[in-house]
């Protein structure tokens, strides 16, 4: 059926994103607030301490919050501007139901309307076609509360098995590899460990723009005299001043890392003892590794032998040593395998569970550590258990009352979610905290099949693009409005407080899930009156599993200034390093190699696609920017996507800085201007993703999927590029300037580059 | 490709006899252009200030984007002698006693930009709507009570760093530089900068240069098959 009664752009005119430039009441209006809180900033798993100045019900400031021990008061860009999120003019303040009469395309309705037709038309749903036809999808910008409230809403109140969530698009094939490997899925040290490392390895993690605040603890560590090796497609602000870099091309990463374990093992540079005492498997992954030679990984990565034998002898032969890893590394079809490369020489060196020891990802999104833990992963129950696991299924019954029947098995991932309503087997959607539109691959049959839906229903605070698809919206809750907690990049689990309530009649998500679930006649699994009572049922959900919170309590973790899963009860003190000693939380207590031979990604160059193409991020923009593309001074660091490609590459096409390029790949073409640097592979381009319409990187990435994590492989496309139009006529910058001081509050927002017709040189 | 340039760092005359406190208390601002990321959060904070709310006073310049990441931050130097003042035809710049170099008197300053041309770092800033130079004050309204300055509190890699140098001795690395020739006139600051080394500064390489940072690719060891392969622009190409 015609799904858009208007067109994009008329929705994108009334819901934005417009541009919040000042303070509320302007600039000249002070900052005298009322209270202050102490909470964490919203922008990344970081979860920098942040006090937030309040007047009445705004936000109108921030202050740095010295005491918490992970930042000392240190922000980037997005922390010092989140505070612009809100009195937001494009925040939803009713509940909408799609109207094509409309002038909007959406009326506003009651939310008795909203919540009953959402019911009535789940009921429709799972009785013609099954409890399995009505999928929801959620995202680990939530809170730990409203991530565990989920999963039980989605598998005792709309008893589907098609749930999962966002960091499938983030870092869960570095959540299944540190599971099968080392029996647990968190990073293994806090981060004050980092300073204490020799040398500190950091393949496919762009630090300085991507968790800008653990640039301070790479150089706390190179102050102490550690040697810093990055390896990556691009010299990031990161790996501008390492010691070593290791400039690989997409998508080779297992290519370096299986080259450096075989130098590792043809110098013996091995801890002979702890491959004994604590891993098994070591000799299955030396023999994967046989022929994967410096010499042959140079050609497969495009890295000189001489500098990966280099990064293997400062690994091999330093004494402590700590490898982080990040979306460069988990973005790919061999996602896992990637992060089991790095396992293996963490394993093989004994690099883990002492200080200075560890091998680590560094979750990207606000909660991507505690989110991915509590259950609304399709195929997790709370604690990190597991739903096809009969005892933790009725563990997990006992917890919450049910009959163990009552909890579906293990359900479809986020984009075999998509996939299946592309092939209308799921014909309807409940979604939370997630912009597919944006942040999946192959941006065109994403929206396909959003349209195929029988029935969408989106809670969300702002209209994202992937909320025009609706037929109903149901206003939710900013971060800043809501109490509970999340766990940080490091397994630090911290509490986030409220500075005031939803403006209009937008409710608390959690409220809104759990008037769903009494909508549905599930009421009596969902009586809570307060946030903290659902962190107290996650605490005994959890406890005995793998991520166990039982003594954690909200008032714990305000005292200590967070703390440490696991926490098994309210004495112990948390877990600040895991693995100490050599014991894994594997079944045996020893860490398990895993033979990794490289292969190619599911994509590769040829005569038609000639460029690698790499997507990633910029420091100004949260993942798919429905919240930072709205905020103005954040928009002005870097206002729309460019194309990164390199001195060589740019002469060989005829394109200079600020040309207009067109890159196309099997997925689809997009226009931007181009940026020539020298910093970039000459064989790549690189473009960020967070924008939407016909600025979206994902119209050109590649759906493949990792086997194991179902992963996209974001990290890695085949395109070609091409001026488009006369050679030197757009300059970037003069054109940024000039629209950002245009566009001041309640402006139309950026329209992307308008195509100039064929020019040719 | 390196070349030295006898930009005179070393010691020429005894240190001020200024007295360190107010603003500063026991504390040294310092700046390390090196460890700068870019991400701007100095600049974004700097406009939070509520004696120049929504106006930046951090100077943050991409040195050359196209060949590198390189970024530097500028805050005001602080000047023992500033030449900013000294230029001034309407005695409108002020030092305060413990060596802060305020912005102009908005009822004194004509607008004349001369500081803008006279200071060696390239500091002031003329605000046209304002017709008045403005210029980093140390964060003052922070500093005057204990608290740091905004850009130094918030700044992810501390390239911009507030502290004592008992504390920059204990837990950083580098020389710690603020006295300058710039042609005949030499300059003491009150804010320093880093250097690895003591002595005269290559400012043609990076602090911390490394072997790889001129061939980051290694392209002069490798054939790049790959790109010679490259079909050429469609289209004719330039």
């Amino acid at each position: 059926m015609a799904r858009h009664p208007i067109t994009e752009d008329d929705l994108v005119a009334r819901f934005g994103p417009h541009l919040t430039t000042a303070p509320p009441g302007g600039w000249d209006a002070g900052v005298d607030a009322d209270r202050e809180v102490k909470t964490h900033c919203c922008f990344c798993g970081q979860q920098c301490g942040i006090v937030l100045k309040v007047k009445g019900e705004e936000v109108v400031g921030f202050e740095p919050w010295y005491e918490f021990p992970f930042n000392e008061g240190k922000l980037c860009p997005k922390g010092v501007k989140r505070y612009l999120q809100n009195g937001h003019p494009d925040r939803l303040l009713e509940p909408l139901e799609r109207d094509p009469s409309h002038p909007t395309g959406f009326r506003p309705v009651t939310w008795d309307h909203a919540l009953d037709r959402t019911v009535r038309e789940i009921r429709r749903i799972q009785a013609q076609h099954g409890n399995d036809a009505f999928a929801m999808l959620s995202g680990v910008s939530l809170n730990n509360e409203k991530s565990y409230l989920i999963g039980k809403f989605a598998r005792l109140a709309l008893g589907t098995a098609n749930l999962d969530y966002n960091g499938r698009l983030c870092m869960v094939s570095a959540g299944v590899a540190n599971k099968r490997a080392l029996g647990i899925d968190r990073a293994s040290n806090p981060w004050s460990d980092i300073p204490l490392a020799d040398v500190v390895f950091v393949i496919g993690a762009n630090i300085a723009e991507c968790a800008p605040i653990t640039t301070s603890w790479l150089w706390r560590a190179r102050d102490n005299g550690a040697k810093l090796i990055v390896a990556d497609p691009r010299v990031t602000p990161t790996a501008r001043t390492a010691d070593l870099f290791l400039g690989l091309r997409p998508g080779t990463d297992s290519a370096l890392l299986g080259a450096m374990l075989h130098v590792l093992i043809e110098r013996d540079w091995l801890d002979h003892d702890f491959i004994r005492d604590h891993t098994t498997g070591f000799e299955a992954a030396a023999e994967a590794v046989r022929d994967h030679t410096p010499a042959w990984a140079e050609r497969i990565t495009g890295v000189p032998a001489a500098r990966i034998e280099q990064a293997a002898e400062w690994w091999g032969t330093s004494r402590t040593g700590m490898l982080l890893h990040a979306r460069g590394l988990e973005h790919h079809t061999k996602g896992v395998e990637n992060v089991w490369a790095c396992i293996n020489l963490g394993l093989a060196t004994g690099k883990y569970g002492k200080p200075g020891c560890g091998v680590t990802t560094i979750t990207g999104q606000g909660n991507g550590q505690g989110g991915r833990e509590h259950g609304h992963k399709c195929d997790q129950l709370p604690g990190n258990r597991d739903i096809t696991n009969p005892e933790h299924r009725a563990y997990v019954a006992s917890v919450w009352g049910c009959d163990v029947d009552e909890i579906p098995g293990k359900g479809l991932t986020a984009q075999e979610i998509v996939e299946a309503i592309h092939r209308g087997e799921i014909k309807g959607l409940l979604s939370i905290c997630f912009n597919p539109v944006v942040s999946l691959p192959d941006t065109t049959f994403t929206k396909e099949a959003l349209d195929k839906l029988e029935f969408y229903a989106v809670i969300d605070f702002f209209l994202s693009e992937t909320a025009f698809h609706a037929d109903v919206v149901l206003p939710g809750s900013l971060h800043e409005e809501d109490e509970g907690t999340s766990t940080n990049v490091e397994g630090r689990v911290i509490k986030l407080n409220p500075s005031k309530s939803p403006p209009g009649d937008a409710r608390l998500d959690w409220e809104i899930i759990c008037d769903l679930a009494r909508r549905l006649d599930r009421g009596h699994y969902f009586p809570y009156t307060h946030a903290e009572q659902i962190f107290e049922e996650l605490r005994v959900a959890s406890k005995g599993g793998s991520a166990d919170y039982a003594g954690i309590t909200w008032e714990r973790i305000e005292r200590e200034l967070g703390v440490f899963w696991p926490c098994p009860s309210e004495d112990h003190p948390g877990t600040k390093r895991l693995y100490e000693g050599g014991r894994f939380h594997t079944e045996d207590g020893r860490g398990r190699f895993h033979p990794v031979r490289f292969r190619p990604p599911a994509e590769v160059v040829d005569d038609d696609y000639p460029v690698w193409l790499t997507t990633g991020l910029v420091e100004s923009q949260y993942l798919s920017g429905t919240q930072t593309r709205r905020i103005g001074p954040l928009v002005a660091q870097y206002p729309e996507p460019l194309c990164e490609l390199h001195p060589r590459l740019a002469e060989r096409l005829g394109i200079v800085t600020g040309d207009l390029v067109r890159v196309t790949s099997r997925r689809g073409s997009m226009v931007l201007p181009a940026k020539v640097v020298a910093t970039i592979r000459p064989d790549t381009v690189f473009i960020p993703y967070h924008w939407a319409g016909r600025q979206a990187a994902n119209q050109l990435t590649n759906r493949a999927l990792d086997p194991l994590s179902k992963i996209p492989e974001f990290k890695v496309s085949a395109v070609r590029v091409e001026r488009v139009g006369p050679p030197g006529t757009a300059v970037v910058d003069e054109r940024d300037l000039e629209l950002v001081e245009r566009d001041t509050r309640g402006d139309a927002p950026r329209t992307p580059p308008s195509e100039p017709g064929e020019g040719g040189g | 490709m390196s070349v030295q340039v006898p930009v005179s760092i070393g010691v020429k005359r005894t240190p001020a006899t200024r007295p360190v406190a107010g603003a500063f208390g026991d504390s040294i601002f310092v700046i390390d252009q090196s460890r700068c990321i870019g991400c701007k959060a100095c600049l974004q904070a700097c406009e939070e200030c509520g004696t120049h709310r929504g106006t930046t006073m951090i100077h943050l310049e991409e040195v050359d984007r196209a060949a590198t990441t390189q970024t530097a931050p500028m805050v005001c130097m602080h000047c023992e002698d500033p030449t900013c003042a000294e230029v001034c035809p309407a005695d409108a710049i002020k030092q305060n006693e413990d060596g802060v170099v305020q912005s102009s008197l908005k009822p004194r300053c004509i607008g004349c930009s001369n500081c803008v041309l006279a200071c060696p770092f390239g500091v002031p800033k003329y605000m046209a709507e304002l017709d008045q130079m403005m210029k980093c004050d140390m964060c003052y309204d922070r500093t005057s009570v204990g608290l740091k300055p905004m850009c130094a509190s918030v700044c992810p890699s501390e390239a911009l760093w507030f502290g004592t140098p008992e504390q920059f001795a204990a837990t950083r690395t580098g020389v710690l530089v603020n006295e300058w020739w710039f042609g005949k006139q030499h300059v003491a600051t009150k804010v320093r900068t880093v250097a690895d080394a003591p002595g005269s500064i290559d400012v043609l390489a990076a602090a911390g240069a490394r072997p790889w940072q001129d061939d980051p690719f290694g392209l002069e060891e490798l054939d790049l098959d790959e790109l010679d392969d490259l079909p050429p622009a469609s289209g004719g190409g330039a």
